[in-house]
């Protein structure tokens, strides 16, 4: 297939950027979006001309390293996929594709199409673990926790921090991100111990790395490659009040 | 040089717990005096240096990922072993152990393996206060399932994404000790050399991919937990980025690399689609417990609907070849199998380059036996994936399978305390050779990586600064030191070589046609002319590389075809030890299977007499041969056999 490609060209986080087009004349519909980009940036490379920087390295939709607006959408119009793990069949013969870095304050481009994420790594630091040295742990199955429960939590801790959810987000929020493992570790008994510290402190870095807060548009869920669900919010939101009022005098500040 | 496992003799049950009263210690207040470089943050290095933090030492940790948390332990679907018998099906420590060396076929060390067995238990312990969702039953207990041929459940998981919550349970105990400021992370850095000084590894040359910036590490000990080099074959289940160059700079640097030929193929990956393929993607093994393999009898049947196909035509040829195991049978097996169907001409789905490569793996029978809903509720997620990938429904239409390259389990060769050759260097996980012998058995790398990060290397660490810390305190390595100006410099002049070579090929050009060679003559089965040819071919191509490479941009800013060019650069120095390897090692095991070496149903056959041994070489410089160097492997409480799952 043919195809016309709008791509979002910046040097650096202080270059302006703007789109450059590319035409390709044989694609293969079997290929995956990022083999279709690897094509472009092979023949860049054979011209002499630098390629186009993105992100990526499983490619099988589950380490969370690629990213990128397609044609409006975070990682493109197929729903629960990510950008490596989208085939070209699902556009037409002749079509024209824009691509675009995630665009959040709190995600500043490196270049092209990479950005820097690595505001994720601190919300997590902030919180999103159970503390247990290792060698401290007790057999297994001395935590017995109902299926239901585990499996909720288990929903809640599919999320790959691929950061589509912020790049969907009119208030370039990163709720959901955040929410996701607020829940996972806060629905388990192993998490229980550190729940309300966890969400404080959790928040207080989202809010602090810039990302802005929800306001229910649901453009996150819609546009999470592992459907993780809005409902995780909610939780969220449910916990921090507690933190902040009931539990206001356990919580230790940071 | 004599290779010495420094394995504690006596009974093997105890050998652990006694080399630990026998190992120093480092007192608490000491610790903080000590650096730690960890290279690599995937299951092996993240779960090293948050513990390593945990006890108090300084650590450095190095990813080329953006995050630790995408290192490709992410991607391990199926589980992990340990020995808990929560079932109570008759497993133990002894049998896991058991297990493992005989589905490595015999040539791994006993008792490296035995270790490995006892420390499974308490990774699940570990896992589980962790957070880590494991399945569970209704009771609320843990639930396991029975993988990759075993004949016991010992398998714990997390739906298909057990490496993931597992990656991610070690991720956010390593980030916790970020956060504490006990390790400093960098992200988006590659080491590219290793410095060695007054005979001990001391330090680390790297490159921060953003910047381009060359900058120097330096620490009392140096653990390297990089993963594979299964990516020297281009196509395979590893992730794009995942290279050698870490392992590989240290074995030019004096550390043996081990068992270079052994590597696995796995036999249930989706299909190469066509020519701009980028890497495979694997279907987890445990589909197997369901579909069924199949090929059409007659090679006029495999362009047809397999649907049309009648049952009397069809060929399930590991069940008529192996009636005990079936469908089961170890991923060597079931590979090389496929293979040969394949080659007979009988191979199904589209044609690429004149082939036909794939057989089916069909749910009919499981799907009327179960119902729709239970395969659903057991393979939803991998279904979805295979139809998003290929286009077709496997509840409607067979998968089509073939086998891909998906682990190495030859690596840097290390003794029982996970020591390289080069005092002072460690290397954990899939990187080093040590525990799975020829083959590794499904759902094992996840337990060795995180064996080898949370309970080996805490204790053989601290040994090495008891006995050695002083020493090493005293020795001071820094910038100016003569080890340090000539690793920096030789680090400079690959980039300037590559930057400047003004060729009209990619990086990829080569690795293509390199995992081609590799592919063709050192792949599932391997021949002497073949690996004869590869011999020549390779350096051929090194040199066409260092002719005709174009590497576009400069040094100083986030190049990423810079960075595929220097991991490619290694990789063609990496394949032709590995090709020497395999023709060196006149016998069939395991994933290496020489053509020469087979039983006359076609079975690998080995010949224990001769090589019961690791092959440890010495690199001796690019394009020279290597000196081989043999650890004899002795076995004491597992009994020789010829593997049969007949």
């Amino acid at each position: 297939m043919k195809i016309t490609l709008h791509v979002w060209r910046q040097k650096s986080a202080k270059d302006r950027g703007d789109f450059e087009t590319h035409r390709l004349d044989d694609v293969s519909a079997d290929s995956s979006f990022l083999e279709m980009l690897d094509q472009l940036n092979d023949g860049l490379v054979e011209q002499g001309r630098e390629p186009v920087a993105f992100d990526h390295d499983c490619r099988e939709g589950i380490c969370g390293a690629c990213g990128m607006v397609i044609n409006g959408y975070a990682h493109g119009p197929r729903a629960l996929t990510t950008a490596c793990q989208l085939h070209m069949r699902e556009f037409g013969d002749g079509d024209e594709i824009w691509i675009e870095p995630w665009r959040a304050k709190a995600f500043p481009v490196i270049k092209d199409l990479a950005v820097d994420r690595s505001a994720f790594d601190r919300i997590i630091g902030a919180g999103g673990y159970v503390s247990v040295n290792t060698g401290s742990a007790p057999d297994a199955n001395e935590i017995a926790i109902p299926k239901k429960i585990a499996d909720q939590a288990m929903d809640a801790a599919t999320c790959i921090g691929c950061g589509a959810c912020v790049a969907a987000c009119p208030n370039a929020s990163a709720m959901l991100f955040t929410s996701a493992k607020v829940s996972h570790l806060g629905m388990l008994p192993q998490g229980q111990v550190e729940r309300f510290d966890r969400v404080r402190n959790m928040v207080a870095q989202h809010d602090a790395e810039g990302f802005g807060g929800c306001t229910n548009h649901g453009e996150c869920e819609a546009a999470c490659p592992k459907g993780i669900s809005l409902e995780w919010i909610a939780r969220m939101n449910r916990d921090f009040l507690k933190a902040m009022v009931a539990e206001r005098d356990t919580v230790s500040a940071r | 040089m004599e290779l010495r496992s420094n394995a504690p003799e006596g009974p093997i049950e105890t050998a652990w717990e006694r080399h630990r009263f026998d190992m120093k210690l480092v007192n608490p207040a000491n610790k903080r005096k000590f650096t730690v470089l960890v290279v690599g943050t995937g299951l092996a290095g993240g779960s090293a240096a948050a513990t390593l933090a945990e006890l108090g030492y300084n650590v450095k940790a190095f990813c080329f990922q953006d995050s630790p948390r995408r290192a490709h332990s992410i991607a391990a679907q199926g589980g992990i072993n340990a020995a808990k018998n929560y079932q109570g099906d008759g497993d133990s420590i002894y049998r896991l152990f058991y297990d493992t060396v005989k589905g490595g076929d015999f040539r791994s060390r006993e008792r490296n393996v035995y270790r490995l067995a006892q420390l499974s238990v308490e990774i699940i312990d570990q896992a589980a206060a962790q957070g880590v969702p494991f399945a569970r039953e209704y009771g609320g207990l843990l639930a396991n399932r029975s993988f990759g041929g075993a004949q016991v459940s010992r398998t714990f998981y997390a739906r298909g994404q057990t490496g993931q919550q597992l990656l991610l349970g070690c991720y956010q105990a390593l980030s916790r000790q970020i956060d504490a400021g006990n390790v400093e992370m960098h992200a988006r850095t590659e080491m590219l050399e290793l410095i060695v000084d007054n005979g001990r590894a001391r330090g680390i040359v790297t490159r921060d991919l953003l910047t381009g910036k060359i900058d120097t590490h330096f620490g009392d000990a140096v653990i390297l937990a990089t993963g594979g080099y299964g990516n020297a074959y281009f196509l395979s289940t590893n992730a794009m980025g995942s290279n050698a160059t870490a392992a590989w700079r240290a074995h030019r640097k004096g550390a043996l690399f081990a068992n270079p030929c052994y590597t696995q193929i796995h036999p249930t990956c989706i299909p190469v689609h066509g020519t701009h393929q980028s890497k495979l993607t694997l279907m987890s093994e445990s589909l197997r417990n369901d579909g069924r393999v199949w090929v059409p009898k007659k090679k006029e049947d495999c362009g047809k609907d397999p649907r049309k196909i009648p049952e009397s035509d069809r060929d399930y040829y590991l069940e008529r070849k192996y009636p005990a195991f079936g469908n089961l049978v170890p991923r060597d097996i079931a590979s090389r199998s496929a293979k040969e169907v394949c080659d007979e001409g009988r191979g199904v789905g589209p044609e690429v380059d004149g082939r036909r490569l794939g057989v089916y793996l069909d749910f009919a029978d499981a799907i009327e036996r179960l119902g729709e809903d239970a395969v659903r509720d057991r393979y939803g997620n991998l279904f979805e994936m295979y139809e998003r990938i290929t286009d077709e429904n496997p509840y409607k239409t067979p998968m089509r399978i073939y086998p891909a390259v998906h682990y190495t389990m030859g690596g840097l060769w290390v003794d029982y305390n996970l020591q390289s050759t080069i005092p002072g260097l460690f290397v954990l996980g899939e990187a080093n050779f040590s525990d799975h012998g020829a083959n590794r058995l499904g759902a094992s790398a996840l337990m060795q990586g995180l064996a080898d990060g949370y309970f080996v290397i805490p204790y053989t660490l601290g040994n090495y600064l008891g006995h050695h810390g002083r020493e090493i305190l005293a020795n001071t390595v820094d910038a100016s030191s003569a080890s340090t100006k000539a690793a920096v410099g030789d680090v400079e002049a690959r980039i300037e070589k590559l930057l400047g070579i003004g060729g009209k090929k990619s990086p990829d050009h080569f690795h293509r046609r390199l995992g081609q060679i590799m592919w063709d003559k050192c792949g599932m089965a391997r021949n002497k002319a073949g690996l004869e040819e590869a011999l020549v071919e390779i350096p051929k191509l090194r040199e066409e590389f260092y002719s005709n490479l174009a590497v576009p941009g400069s040094g100083d800013d986030f190049n990423q075809t810079l960075v595929k060019a220097t991991r490619v650069a290694d990789f063609l120095e990496i394949g032709e030890l590995m090709v020497r390897d395999a023709l060196n090692r006149e016998e069939s095991a395991g994933g290496h299977f020489r053509e020469e070496h087979q039983t006359p149903e076609g079975e690998a056959r080995r010949d224990d007499e001769n090589f019961t041994y690791v092959a440890a070489w010495e690199f001796n410089g690019v394009g020279v041969e290597p000196t081989l160097h043999k650890e004899q492997l002795e076995f004491e409480y597992v009994k020789l056999t010829q593997r049969s799952y007949k």
